[in-house]
């Protein structure tokens, strides 16, 4: 076998750590993830999970090791807007509509071919509240509103923190059917989650994290 | 994949602050309340004398106007960092300091544009001469974007630290100065009938400075503040 015929994983870190006060958050890291692939992020409370996926957005700087986007350095202008991450705080400016809030995503970040922001909002479940301000949404109906941009906005890999967090059963089927539909459709997605995920396309890669 | 441009970029971006401006739409009307306030009280303050007041007034109006856009500064990127909006920004395909750019600009058609809107009043109420008031207004245009630019690397700056108000004035007023002293130095040669270009186009030079270097170091301090 040459490198020729191994695919470049979309992302590949070797030895990531993370340094807070010249502490390291978590233990060394190695994991590759391919396009079609998704992968957990397991640990405890406290165990680097949301740090890890904020160095993997490029919010933070690689502590020690290596990362790399498609086999170069991940650097912010290559990877930009392939990268979606959706964290605890949801990105949703609570004066103004899904429907605006989306409109302003679409409008950094483009579209998808064939969705619209308002096709978008019915398949995610918000039908009836296009208009309604956010601040007046329920905590499930506001993670609805975020996870709306995963089916709107171009990205290749999806970096989703406690996705299925405020969810109500049909809300946690549905992200389980976008992850299903993005990775078939030759996307990757990186998960951390408490809750079981009951993903149907094959197993799930698992990355352990111990602070 | 194609990135939408930066024109549509520019748009959505701009049109976001300006709806979200509107929707408080008393927020815009707590500067303007202060500088019409202010003003008021110096007639009451000094007494209603015609050459006293003449005298000062251009002063009173580019302090008292300066002071009213620090209310608002500080609000510039908190509540873009509490709700993750400047996340999703940073991590959009487009430049971030241009983005930092029309949000600034909304800033200062919110804050700065209504305060130039009333400063003919403002300055009525102190008798300025109706000859002085369009150089007054020429030095305001130059000095409450220079005041916004500044303003907005120093939020950037100050933007992980709590309680940063206080801090903030401390550090904008020393910046302030040169633009007040040009901005006032243009109205008081426009009223001994002196010409009045030159401390004009000191302000217009370091204007154009702000516009190119300030939205630069609001994004490289933005990105540090999210980084730590």
């Amino acid at each position: 076998m040459t490198a020729a015929h191994t695919p470049v994983p979309l992302l590949e870190a070797r030895a990531l750590s993370f340094l807070r006060q010249d502490e390291p958050v978590f233990a060394p890291l190695d994991f590759q993830l391919h396009a079609g692939e998704l992968a957990l992020v397991e640990g405890d409370n406290g165990s680097g999970k949301t740090t890890l996926l904020r160095i993997l957005a490029g919010l933070l700087h690689v502590g020690e090791g290596e990362l790399n986007w498609r086999g170069q350095p991940l650097q912010r202008d290559t990877c930009a807007g392939e990268i979606l991450f959706l964290g605890h705080q949801l990105g949703l400016k609570a004066d103004l509509s899904p429907r605006e809030n989306l409109q302003i995503a679409a409008g950094l970040f483009g579209c998808r071919d064939g969705t619209s922001v308002i096709s978008v909002l019915g398949e995610i479940g918000l039908n009836g509240y296009e208009d309604e301000p956010v601040r007046r949404l329920s905590a499930g109906q506001k993670k609805r509103a975020a996870l709306a941009r995963l089916l709107l906005l171009p990205a290749t890999l999806w970096l989703l923190d406690e996705p299925y967090a405020n969810l109500d059963r049909t809300g946690i089927a549905l992200v389980n059917q976008l992850l299903e539909t993005h990775t078939t459709t030759g996307g990757a997605a990186l998960v951390t989650s408490h809750g079981a995920v009951s993903f149907h396309g094959g197993e799930p890669r698992h990355i352990r994290m111990h602070a | 994949m194609s990135h939408p441009g930066l024109l549509t970029a520019c748009a959505a971006m701009l049109r976001r602050d300006l709806t979200l401006a509107w929707r408080r739409r008393g927020d815009i009307a707590m500067p303007v309340l202060y500088a019409l306030i202010v003003t008021m009280l110096f007639p009451f303050a000094l007494g209603p004398e015609d050459t006293l007041l003449q005298r000062i007034a251009g002063g009173v109006v580019l302090v008292t106007v300066l002071l009213a856009m620090l209310l608002a500064l500080d609000a510039m990127f908190s509540s873009d960092i509490e709700d993750g909006s400047l996340e999703q920004l940073v991590l959009a395909p487009q430049p971030l300091a241009l983005m930092l750019g029309m949000k600034i600009l909304a800033h200062w058609l919110t804050t700065a544009l209504p305060l130039i809107v009333i400063a003919p009043l403002l300055a009525a109420m102190l008798h300025l001469p109706g000859a002085v008031i369009p150089v007054l207004l020429l030095a305001l245009l130059l000095a409450t974007p220079l005041l916004s630019l500044l303003g907005a690397v120093l939020v950037a700056l100050t933007a992980g630290t709590r309680r940063s108000g206080m801090l903030l004035a401390l550090m904008l007023l020393p910046l302030c100065v040169p633009a007040v002293i040009f901005a006032a130095g243009a109205v008081a040669a426009a009223q001994q009938g002196l010409p009045w270009l030159a401390p004009i186009a000191w302000l217009g030079a370091a204007l154009v400075l702000a516009v190119v270097l300030a939205p630069l170091a609001c994004a490289a301090a933005l990105r540090i503040a999210l980084d730590a």
